[in-house]
């Protein structure tokens, strides 16, 4: 497996200050945390998310004006640790409190957790919500939820707008809450990916094989098959979207995983929406591009987020950040 | 009595013993989680040598390879390894020699304290599996070799059972067949308190 890089200890390190090297005006790096802050702190509640890396542009790309405050960078593929999701929440927190989005996966849970005790020993108001979209997992008491993925982005984008407004902590946390709530995810692979300091491909597929309900961490999906048309496949992915829950109007989201053209994003979404269009359902926003990858993943996944006036109206709020502006 | 210098020595084998197989770990890993089990490990151990702090007293030494572990490990390892270590520590600390009594009772702590961390029982496919057959073997027979045992064989039982906790429990039925790599890097490290039994 090739790869541009330098030494496969160093990736995020180096990626962390080439993103810093750019964005200046976006965003500042912690001395000597692997943490991501606005360059323009904000008076306001602070929004703290996070992960392992090689979900680029998640979840530094979302630092900024009406999204994250803070971001924290993990090992590729791995929790990042409550000493530095602590130091986030320390750096962003305004007084007014700070909200964790945590993706649904053990090691998140279990390190923002310890960081937010951490936080709360020192006097700072945390709270937390855990995104759990995946509809590929099922969600039962024998597994520990839904997986959290693409549907983040959303969370980011509508919860952060309402921090921006001036909502309270309590407040924020609802419109997250109601956000997750609302969306779903499935996410599908035909090419796996390859964590730099593991060397090979976490997962292996034949040249005419696809990985249905893939994570974003290249772990197996639901079952394997062979590779099919876009269509056939946006088909599949929207039916198990669609029966599970009623939808009436949404924002769509086709997510690349890193790997596949923008071109194929967009020839999956023509399809998507004329899919909802014919069973009535109202394409109130669509976003199609590369938000939360798996690295070099060839695949995507399709989120739909059922809307009401209150989630439109965090959507369509101004957002500046270095990958997703409107 | 149990001494610091053992201790130490554990410690320090439990860290060779992992440089030596955490590419196996991962291997583990990659067939039902997200392959990074020995490259964590790894990246954690090779942080406490550098920090264990051997003048101090044992449960100095073992907050210390918690707190290290906590800090560096990251994913779900980290909290867990990390609360075990932490945990014998409190139980442990200001001591500079124990009895097998209070090691056992720390080895409780750390169960304790895996449990809560993770919200797991045994019978989920995770370090549990190796790590309570293993205590108790070790409280029934005083044999850290009875212990090695029953630690292997629990993680043979974690092949025939399906996850229902961390990464691994998204693939259902398809985790069964593929060992735990958790119940497995715990077994490393009673074999190395095994090996400096002897």
């Amino acid at each position: 497996m090739k790869k541009l890089i330098n030494n496969p200890e160093h990736v995020v390190d180096e990626m962390l200050n080439g993103i810093v090297k750019a964005h200046p005006e976006y965003v500042k790096r912690l001395p000597g945390l692997d943490v991501l802050v606005r360059a323009n702190k904000g008076d306001k509640v602070a929004l703290v998310s996070g992960g392992g890396s090689g979900h680029e542009p998640s979840h530094g790309g979302l630092v900024g004006t009406g999204m994250l405050d803070g971001a924290v960078a993990g090992a590729v593929f791995t929790s990042p640790t409550p000493d530095q999701i602590f130091e986030a929440i320390k750096a962003v927190d305004a007084g007014k409190g700070v909200l964790l989005v945590i993706k649904n996966y053990t090691g998140d849970v279990m390190n923002f957790e310890m960081a937010a005790d951490m936080a709360e020993a020192e006097g700072i108001k945390v709270d937390k919500v855990v995104v759990n979209d995946d509809v590929a997992v099922k969600d039962s008491t024998w597994t520990v939820g839904r997986r959290g993925v693409a549907g983040t982005v959303l969370v980011h984008k509508i919860a952060g707008a309402y921090a921006e407004m001036g909502a309270d902590l309590a407040e924020v946390k609802r419109i997250a809450e109601k956000v997750i709530a609302n969306v779903r995810t499935m996410g599908m692979a035909i090419q796996p990916c390859t964590v730099p300091a593991a060397g090979k491909p976490g997962f292996e597929l034949k040249e005419d094989e696809m990985e249905m309900g893939i994570g974003i961490h290249g772990e197996p999906g639901t079952y394997r098959a062979p590779l099919k048309t876009a269509n056939e496949i946006a088909d599949e992915m929207l039916e198990k979207i669609l029966a599970d829950r009623e939808f009436k109007e949404v924002a769509v989201l086709v997510n690349g995983f890193g790997g596949t053209p923008v071109m194929e994003l967009y020839i999956v979404n023509n399809h998507v929406n004329d899919v909802l269009t014919q069973k009535g359902i109202k394409v109130y926003k669509t976003i199609v591009g590369n938000f939360m990858t798996s690295i070099e993943m060839q695949g995507c996944s399709i989120t739909l987020l059922e809307l009401d006036d209150e989630l439109k109206k965090g959507l369509d709020a101004k957002a500046d950040t270095i990958a997703f502006r409107c | 009595m149990i001494t610091k210098a053992t201790v130490i020595a554990v410690i320090k084998d439990i860290a060779a013993r992992i440089d030596q197989d955490w590419q196996y770990l991962t291997d583990l890993d990659q067939a039902i989680g997200d392959g990074d089990h020995g490259i964590n490990l790894h990246r954690g151990f090779t942080t406490v040598l550098q920090k264990l702090p051997e003048d101090k007293d044992i449960g100095t030494i073992l907050k210390t390879v918690g707190m290290t572990l906590v800090s560096t490990v990251g994913g779900a390892s980290g909290p867990i390894y990390g609360t075990a270590f932490m945990k014998m520590g409190m139980k442990l600390a200001g001591k500079e020699e124990m009895t097998r009594e209070e090691l056992l009772a720390a080895l409780d702590e750390a169960v304790a304290g895996i449990k809560q961390r993770g919200h797991a029982v045994r019978g989920e496919k995770t370090i549990l599996d190796a790590l309570e057959p293993a205590i108790e073997a070790l409280k029934a027979t005083g044999s850290w070799d009875e212990a090695v045992k029953a630690a292997e064989e629990g993680v043979e039982y974690t092949k025939t059972i399906i996850a229902t906790k961390g990464r691994a429990s998204y693939l259902g039925e398809r985790s069964i067949g593929h060992q735990d790599p958790g119940a497995t890097s715990v077994t490393l490290m009673i074999k190395a308190c095994a090996a400096a039994a002897k």
